[in-house]
């Protein structure tokens, strides 16, 4: 059996260009028709440290960055330190013959040496020190026998019609380094038939902002924080065509509180940070919550606690999304598993938002969030749902924008509408909007009033649940072990079940989560009633998931598998866990 | 100027909360007597508070509001303005809302020169917690937080760091002098750009110190003084005569004011197409969005 996927990774220290070499093979890859996934292991500096890129490419689509390449690309002796162990039997390791050291004694049989002067090449082109990219890059092309044209495709992309001269040199740069490895031996032959047929390519983040577009956002406010800020750049770029206004702001406070602003003049209002913005937001959230302003605020994690790992991944903000603020008021939390998700999901938090006039947290985090991977074409078809709005006519003195409901859901009025004015206040209030804190509460009747101005708000949970995406199983039923998840550990528990079933004959199936709550509670107990033993696996110490889960349904995961030391899930990991579980 | 609306109609029913006396009386007065004399209409007016006594003042006028948090009153506004500039936002509050926790916020609207009235009621002292030290409170003021060496910090001086950061109408009113204080909040509402009104508004429950009895004797108009309120250096001059100086007379009036400066609102390209609130929703052109990630 020819092969079906590739791997490559893209080493040296920040500064060396790596990650836009990386961005251009990914971009290569999916124009050769490859499913296609990156994962970027970087640090919190600007120049130095060790940065490389591991991009993988599928004919099948693929659910993880992968394991260990065919080809690793050494900028620097510290990538060749690290990762020439790792390369594949049969596979290759690139660098500048001049500079970087290979170690044979550490490296596997029928690995190839392809030692280039990368920058004695480069320098024959132009004095851009980056330009030995370029050359290593065009080696890797060659090496995986990908078409030449998407190189050139690519370098158009980046430089276009205004630095023709700059895509030209690159490209001459890149044929010195497929020459090279011609006279070295030629490609790995991997026999992988491309297509050719480009696919979309994208981060998680990125997909979120389309998705905010094609809900119709009109408003983000956002304080920049690893890894959320690329939302930030992007809206900031393509937002104002789209009469969307996108606000750098003092502070994550600035940030909520201008989100809430936006939302209760009545657009469609977004906000996105990290945990630790987060945490700055969570006072703001509240109110929004006790207001009924709609608003969508996007939590990439990064690993923590405090600033933590700030170029790291982790699942370790659940607590935090559930308890936001200060007592109860209702809100959704959304987990996308991969950028479809990141999509769908945010263009229908807007939609929640508005229909139960409250805050919706779409969760995701760094592995997902910065990540690129190839998606299926967006269908900006999305509906759009801007819920219940007060009638045209009347008057201030009838209108009762808190209006008690069995749904919990009042008729809203947007500031500029005649005769609905009325005060939205934090102070909790009658269903004029008038205030019970102030010398109304602890009277028997404004007692009985905040009983019930609470549990109308409250009441919304029960739309919400009822409208959110609900728990799914994946896999073959009757399966020895059921393996619970959410968010992007999704990829990786998939693949480590192909392996285990392939290698073991072990079937699992994996129960996923998309909506992290309200949580399904009857949904969630049916699927669980087949489950021989299961196994939590989530990006964090505590297993915050897995107390939800027991919280909510009183059942406790058997096994506990969690990660929380910056990495990725690997699904070979997964997989040992599994069997480790059986055995 | 025909009168459309009269001044019942800018009230609300509900009654105001605070002490006999207090300082905020005149303020809510001038405010609505401001609205009025423009003739705004009340749904096109948009009032938002923070926390502390003053901050309850949306609820006694008719108009829209946003009662926020403590604090955040102004980044509450700024998004409120952004998703629709068509709407008249003022922001009121007190001293510890404005110039203590949400300080921060206070400087950056300033630079941003958003179109926003930020009427400040500054007694010196935090009123609704029973009377602690505020950020404006003098020193060696003895309060509940304070009751043994009495205040030991500087004084924030509004006037001052508004100049610095950038407003563009910087004004100082007194509660004891109503139509003075009229004046400034209807001029500050016209101003195209940030208007900061910080009102003297005494409190006569918890500051015995900064009484009105205190402000008449020191007051006067800067108007009646030949200042020029185009010129920022005597701007400048004219702030720090109090409370820096400590000096016995405390200026009153217009500071500064520059029509020279164009808004945020001006500039932000998202606002190119009209009030993000009358907006349509959605993408009409995908592919051509989505290009770059093929």
């Amino acid at each position: 059996m020819s092969k079906r996927d590739l791997a490559i990774r893209i080493g040296g220290a920040a500064g060396d260009g790596v990650s836009s070499t990386a961005e251009s093979f990914a971009k290569i890859s999916a124009r050769s028709g490859l499913h296609t996934w990156t994962y970027s292991s970087y640090q919190s500096v600007i120049r130095g440290g060790h940065v490389w890129t591991q991009i993988r490419g599928g004919l099948d689509p693929i659910l993880s960055h992968g394991d260990d390449p065919n080809v690793v690309v050494c900028l620097n002796q510290q990538t060749m330190d690290v990762h020439q162990a790792d390369v594949l039997e049969g596979g290759a390791i690139v660098f500048d013959v001049d500079s970087v050291k290979p170690d044979p004694t550490r490296i596997r049989p029928n690995v190839r040496l392809i030692g280039i002067p990368l920058r004695k090449k480069a320098q024959t082109l132009s004095p851009n020190a980056l330009m030995r990219n370029t050359v290593a890059l065009g080696a890797a092309v060659a090496l995986f026998d990908m078409d030449f044209r998407h190189v050139e495709s690519a370098f158009k992309d980046i430089w276009g019609d205004k630095k023709p001269e700059v895509a030209q040199q690159n490209l001459q740069a890149a044929k010195l380094g497929a020459e090279a490895v011609a006279e070295m031996g030629g490609s790995l032959r991997l026999g992988l038939a491309y297509s050719n047929q480009p696919k979309y390519l994208m981060t998680g983040n990125e997909a979120i902002c389309l998705g905010a577009l094609a809900a119709g956002v009109k408003f983000l406010a956002q304080y920049p924080m690893t890894p959320a800020s690329s939302i930030l750049h992007w809206l900031a770029a393509h937002g104002p065509q789209y009469g969307v206004v996108v606000k750098q702001v003092e502070d994550e406070l600035a940030a909520m509180n201008m989100a809430v602003g936006a939302g209760f003049a009545g657009v469609r209002s977004m906000t996105a940070t990290s945990g630790g913005g987060f945490s700055l937001m969570v006072e703001a959230i509240g109110q929004a919550g006790m207001t009924e302003t709609p608003l969508v605020a996007v939590l990439v994690q990064r690993s923590g606690p405090s600033t933590g790992l700030p170029t790291k991944t982790e699942q370790g903000d659940l607590n935090l999304a559930l308890g936001a603020g200060q007592g109860d008021w209702p809100r959704a939390i959304l987990a996308p598993r991969h950028p479809e998700e990141c999509f769908s999901m945010t263009a229908q938090a807007f939609n929640l938002a508005e229909i139960y006039q409250t805050p919706i947290i779409v969760m995701s985090d760094l592995y997902l969030g910065e990540g690129y991977r190839t998606v299926d074409k967006l269908d900006f078809n999305v509906p759009i749902v801007r819920g219940m709005m007060a009638a045209d006519g009347g008057t201030a003195k009838s209108y009762r924008r808190y209006e008690i409901t069995d749904s919990g859901v009042s008729p809203r009025s947007l500031p500029g509408t005649k005769g609905f004015q009325y005060i939205a206040a934090t102070d909790e209030h009658m269903e004029s909007g008038e205030l019970i804190s102030d010398v109304l509460a602890g009277l028997p009747e404004y007692v009985e009033e905040r009983r019930k101005m609470h549990a109308k708000r409250m009441r919304k949970l029960d739309g919400l649940r009822k409208d959110t995406p609900r728990p799914e199983l994946w896999g073959p039923k009757n399966s020895d072990v059921t393996l619970l998840s959410w968010g992007s550990t999704w990829g990786a528990a998939h693949e480590a079940i192909g392996q285990v079933e392939e290698k073991e004959g072990v079937k699992v199936n994996s129960l996923e989560f998309p909506t992290i709550f309200p949580f399904h509670v009857e949904e969630t107990l049916q699927m669980l009633r087949g489950a021989k033993q299961t196994l939590a696996v989530e990006g964090n110490y505590t297993g915050q998931f897995a107390r939800l889960l027991r919280a909510e349904t009183g059942y406790k995961p058997d096994h506990f598998y969690g990660r929380s030391d910056g990495e990725p899930f690997a699904s070979r990991d997964i997989a040992d866990k599994i069997l480790e579980v059986v055995a | 100027m025909k009168v459309e609306f009269q001044m019942d109609t800018y009230k609300s029913e509900i009654k105001p909360t605070w002490c006999p006396g207090c300082g905020d009386f005149a303020v809510l007065r001038a405010l609505q007597t401001a609205i009025h004399g423009l003739q705004l209409e009340p749904w096109n007016v948009l009032i938002v508070s923070g926390i502390g006594c003053s901050s309850n003042l949306p609820h006694f006028l008719s108009t829209y509001g946003f009662h926020a948090i403590h604090g955040r009153a102004l980044p509450v506004a700024e998004g409120a303005k952004l998703a629709n500039p068509d709407l008249n936002v003022i922001v009121t509050g007190g001293d510890g809302d404005g110039y203590g926790i949400g300080v921060g916020h206070f400087i950056h609207a300033m630079r941003r020169n958003f179109d926003i009235t930020y009427i400040v009621m500054n007694n010196q002292i935090y009123g609704l917690t029973t009377g602690q030290a505020s950020p404006t409170s003098e020193k060696g003021m003895k309060t509940k937080s304070t009751p043994i060496a009495g205040v030991i910090e500087n004084p924030v001086d509004p006037i001052s760091l508004a100049l610095a950061s950038g407003a563009t109408y910087v004004a100082r009113g007194f509660s004891g002098d109503v139509k003075g204080m009229t004046d400034l909040v209807q001029k500050g509402i016209e101003h195209h750009g940030f208007a900061l009104i910080d009102c003297m508004s005494p409190c006569v429950t918890y500051n015995k110190i900064n009484t009105y009895d205190f402000f008449k004797s020191r007051v006067y108009d800067l108007s009646k003084e030949g200042h020029d309120p185009s010129d920022m250096k005597a701007a400048f001059a004219k702030a720090i005569e109090w409370p820096f100086a400590q000096q016995a007379r405390i200026p009153l009036g217009l500071f500064y004011r520059t029509e020279d400066v164009p808004t945020y609102e001006d500039l932000e390209l998202g606002l190119k197409k009209g009030p993000p609130v009358r907006q349509s929703l959605g993408i009409e052109n995908p592919d051509e969005l989505l290009r770059e990630f093929l």
